[in-house]
């Protein structure tokens, strides 16, 4: 049976941009013609502290609010949520739900044959992704493993294609935008990291895009469906 | 000596086009775009000709305030400053009012208890002035996270209180509130609240008309109190003659005052009811026994409840959202309750002051078990399924 709703959540650190991952996913997901929320977790971040976000699509009208506590999708954006258990759930997969789909940002194995068995039990899928160092391969920075995430969420769940991916990107990064003081402050120093706010955008989509391109063959290749139906409207996001 | 009126005016004074509440809220052409509830706050004001906005950062309305004031910079709001704290902001809102200025600010949690000496001023003063609060965990423990008992605390300030449950239904409630608000029968505050970070950093989709047309300006000569200038001090707002007089006449001034601002939220019924489109609003099957009553996000969340019970349990439900608590849409909640058996009334304080408003409201005129359950607070959420097992709990043991 098709899911109507896919409710996502991001453990990360501060800085990682899990935030502004949360935010593209549920433009895009919009602009393909999905309902779509999202949403920060909201305690007082910082740099390397745990910090989680939020992202919900469906097919129809979302009302739900607030921490996904029982998510179809984990993206774990750092080795620490679960290795130095910087989660606000623990063990780091609590509350996922049968046939669910975990993305780990690793370049190696972190799962115990505990948490292998338990997630096998209720066929949850793991997808274990560097997105760190393809975001450095791709995009000559860190600062991308977000862009790299995001692409690999699709890639595996399908339902929201490249072209949306792009538009949600761009929205975030073209026009004025204010999540917080802190996500301001990270804009200028994302900026002058890559001088061009253009480039940026440009090393974004690439990483993305190979992420999504990696990720769809892995899904393919694990026998896994589009998680929703087709999108029940097509409305352009102005 | 000009002597313009309103419908004389074909401009405001930022440049958009006036056109009338109904035009702007009902008909004008919508498009999507997909935002906070905190940048809804900066699209509303930005079509509501409004004069002057004051404002103090706490989280969560911070953004909210900042983009208030990015809207002055761009010539959409008359004055705007930051006040030396929330008493101090809502003092100064409430001077711009009386000035015959349409004001907005906004605050939560702590900044709501610092400023609460002025509500029932506003309301005793008659001034429309306009607060967003973005509803958060007061002290102590400290809390930075959504939890609404300080909306237990405001509703006998004497102000409207309107909840909305969404970014679209915050849009389109501060439009609306300016225009209830200053209806010369009316003209008291309006306190539009919505649950802080459930709605203010919530990115969703949300339909609003352009940006070229606005509300027509404030027009305070309708005022039932003169706007102060040399020759009306604030003296005669504040009613000071009567605060240091022991006689008959100054209590009874005081209580037939205290009389009239409840009365006149009671007479913005019909205006709120136009301009809201009703005073509540129903989600699920009509005929259901079980009912859940709530507003903001807890009745966000007992819409996916209802969802869950149909298609997981089979059980028919609905919810009947209040979009007013001052004036209190008694009438339309009776008439829903009607087949009610189980009336559960899920909120996001401990104190559970919404339960005590619907028990009151409803003592006589039904027979159904009122549930105030559940109840989370400190900043958790209310996943549907905990209130799918609230439900089923009761509906097993009877």
């Amino acid at each position: 049976m098709k899911r109507k709703r896919v409710n996502i959540r991001m453990p990360g650190l501060g800085g990682q941009g899990a935030v502004t991952a949360a935010h593209i996913i549920a433009t895009a997901a919009d602009y393909e013609g999905y309902y779509a929320v999202s949403n920060p977790f909201f305690g007082a971040e910082k740099r390397m502290a745990p910090a989680e976000s939020y992202a919900r699509i469906g097919i129809e009208p979302i009302f739900d609010r607030g921490e996904v506590v029982y998510p179809d999708v984990i993206m774990v954006f750092h080795h620490h949520v679960i290795t130095m258990g910087k989660s606000y759930t623990m063990p780091f997969y609590s509350g996922i739900k049968a046939n669910g789909l975990i993305i780990i940002n690793s370049e190696e194995d972190l799962l115990s044959d505990t948490d292998k068995k338990f997630l096998e039990s209720l066929n949850v899928r793991i997808y274990t992704f560097p997105a760190t160092k393809f975001a450095i391969e791709h995009a000559g920075t860190e600062l991308a493993t977000n862009m790299a995430m995001v692409g690999a969420l699709f890639g595996c769940i399908g339902c929201v294609g490249l072209e949306a991916i792009e538009e949600g990107i761009k929205a975030r990064f073209l026009k004025k935008f204010v999540a917080s003081g802190g996500t301001a402050s990270l804009d200028s120093a994302l900026e002058r990291k890559f001088k061009k706010k253009l480039e940026l955008i440009e090393k974004n989509l690439n990483t993305a895009r190979a992420a999504y391109e990696l990720a769809a063959e892995w899904a393919k290749s694990q026998g896994l469906e589009s998680f929703l139906p087709p999108p029940p409207r097509k409305v352009e996001v102005a | 000596m000009s002597n313009l009126t309103t419908s004389e005016v074909k401009v405001n004074k930022s440049g958009q086009r006036i056109v009338s509440p109904d035009y702007l809220l009902f008909e004008a052409p919508r498009e999507k775009f997909f935002m906070t509830g905190s940048e809804a706050v900066k699209e509303a004001v930005k079509r509501a000709s409004v004069d002057a906005s004051v404002s103090y950062p706490i989280t969560p309305q911070s953004e909210a305030a900042h983009l208030i004031g990015e809207l002055w910079v761009e010539g959409y709001v008359g004055v705007y400053f930051r006040g030396e704290s929330e008493f101090g902001v809502m003092s100064e809102v409430a001077g711009c009012a009386m000035a015959g200025a349409r004001t907005i600010t906004t605050t939560s949690g702590p900044g709501t208890l610092r400023a609460f000496e002025n509500f029932p001023m506003w309301a005793g003063t008659r001034i429309p002035v306009q607060l967003v609060l973005m509803a958060r965990g007061v002290n102590s423990p400290l809390s930075i996270q959504p939890d609404n008992l300080e909306v237990g605390f405001l509703l006998d300030t004497g102000c409207m209180i309107w909840y909305a449950e969404n970014a679209q239904d915050l849009f389109d409630m501060i439009l609306a509130g300016f225009v209830v608000a200053e209806k010369p029968a009316v003209h008291v505050p309006v306190i539009t609240v919505v649950d802080g970070f459930f709605v203010s950093h919530t990115r969703e989709a949300i339909m609003i008309p352009p940006d070229d047309i606005a509300l027509p300006p404030y027009d305070p000569t309708k005022a039932p109190m003169p706007v102060i200038d040399l020759e009306v001090p604030p003296g005669r707002f504040l009613r000071d003659p009567f605060v240091m007089k022991s006689n008959y006449i100054s209590y009874a001034t005081h209580a037939s005052w205290q009389f009239e601002v409840r009365a006149a939220i009671e007479r913005s019924r019909p205006y709120a009811k136009h301009y809201l489109r009703g005073l509540i609003e129903e989600f699920g099957n009509p005929e259901a026994e079980i009912v859940f009553v709530a507003a903001g996000t807890a009745a966000s969340q007992a819409k996916e409840a209802v969802r869950l019970l149909k298609d997981e349990e089979g059980i028919e439900a609905k919810v009947v959202k209040l979009k007013t608590l001052r004036p209190f849409p008694y009438e339309e909640l009776r008439a829903s309750v009607k087949n009610a058996k189980y009336i559960f009334v899920p909120e996001f304080n401990v104190v559970g002051w919404m339960e005590r408003e619907i028990t009151k409201w409803l003592y006589g005129y039904s027979n159904a078990t009122i549930i105030g359950a559940p109840r989370v607070a400190g900043g958790m959420t209310m996943p549907a399924e905990v209130i799918v097992k609230e439900v089923l709990n009761y509906v097993k043991e009877s």
